[in-house]
């Protein structure tokens, strides 16, 4: 009976959705708002990469909520881990050998600073914050496999994560009170296409989130190899 | 250009699929990273690259390790 009433409701549920995708016209262009972008996103906001300019200019609003979620999600992992690890059964650390060693040390300034090119030219080329602190963040990783026993400082990682939170939201109610009257708002002039120092408050915003995004994928890495050992 | 394309799609398919059957979970892990770096390369091609390096250093580096962490701590084969 409950297994047919069910397929009755899917039955009425695919004709619906049927009947509502069969309205729209198959390959014309759903909206005109991705065309405004490509055309006036270098005026707007004076970032010469438009995905830059659609992330950090358009939809900065987005980026803070996904940021959001990011630090939610890598704080229920802390909370998880935290009531987990009751069992001390802590392994033996293997130290790790002489070439592995000096790799790790000698990469790993290379990949911070590849990481901190990524996110500081975000509005110029390809890549920014997300990407930037991703990179960090498997900085930090190959320090874990390479340098067994080493770890990141607590504090100053809690320290740069909250401060570039805290630097993304006043840069958002900067713009609410100085600039054009919303929140987010590029109140920062934009200066010369294709420079480092362009785009207002963008590169601010894009290095924040890489400080942000490296430190919390940087801290998940360490709650979850300080677990297992 | 079509050709490297279609091999590239090729492979993340058979590697989609190794991932699925493999009874071993470290190697269903190494072939679903090589379906990540596959896609990274593809982005690249269809002229994506943010998305392309997203992909490269989260799909590939970062969801590996936190899988092989995992594995680490529970079992390594599949009953």
């Amino acid at each position: 009976m409950r297994s047919i009433v069910s397929l009755i409701l899917l039955v009425v549920i695919a004709v619906g959705f049927g009947l509502a995708l069969l309205a729209i016209p198959f390959g014309a262009a759903k909206t005109e708002v991705g065309d405004h972008y490509t055309a006036n996103g270098r005026e707007d906001t004076g970032a010469s990469n438009i995905v830059t300019s659609v992330v950090v200019g358009y939809r900065a609003f987005d980026t803070l909520g996904e940021i959001t979620v990011l630090f939610v999600a890598a704080l229920g992992l802390g909370a998880v881990v935290a009531t987990g690890s009751r069992g001390n059964d802590r392994r033996e650390i293997e130290p790790a050998s002489l070439v592995l060693k000096t790799g790790c040390r000698l990469l790993f300034p290379l990949i911070l600073l590849f990481g901190a090119y990524v996110f500081i030219h975000g509005h110029v080329t390809p890549g920014g914050g997300f990407q930037g602190g991703a990179i960090i963040a498997s900085a930090f990783l190959l320090v874990y496999l390479g340098c067994r026993g080493r770890r990141i400082g607590r504090i100053s990682s809690t320290v740069a994560e909250s401060l570039s939170g805290l630097v993304f939201v006043v840069m958002g109610l900067l713009g609410l009170t100085v600039g054009t009257g919303y929140f987010l708002s590029n109140f920062m002039p934009h200066g010369v296409l294709n420079q480092v120092w362009s785009a207002g408050i963008i590169p601010v915003i894009y290095v924040a989130v890489g400080f942000k995004v490296g430190s919390e994928l940087a801290g998940v890495i360490d709650k979850l190899v300080e677990e297992t050992g | 250009m079509i050709i490297v394309v279609s091999l590239l799609v090729l492979v993340m398919l058979g590697a989609a699929v190794a991932a699925l059957v493999f009874r071993d979970l470290l190697s269903a892990v190494i072939a679903s990273c090589m379906v990540s770096l596959l896609a990274s390369i593809l982005f690249f091609f269809l002229q994506a690259p943010d998305v392309a390096m997203a992909e490269a250093s989260i799909g590939a580096a970062l969801i590996t390790a936190v899988f092989v962490i995992a594995i680490r701590r529970t079992s390594r084969y599949e009953e």
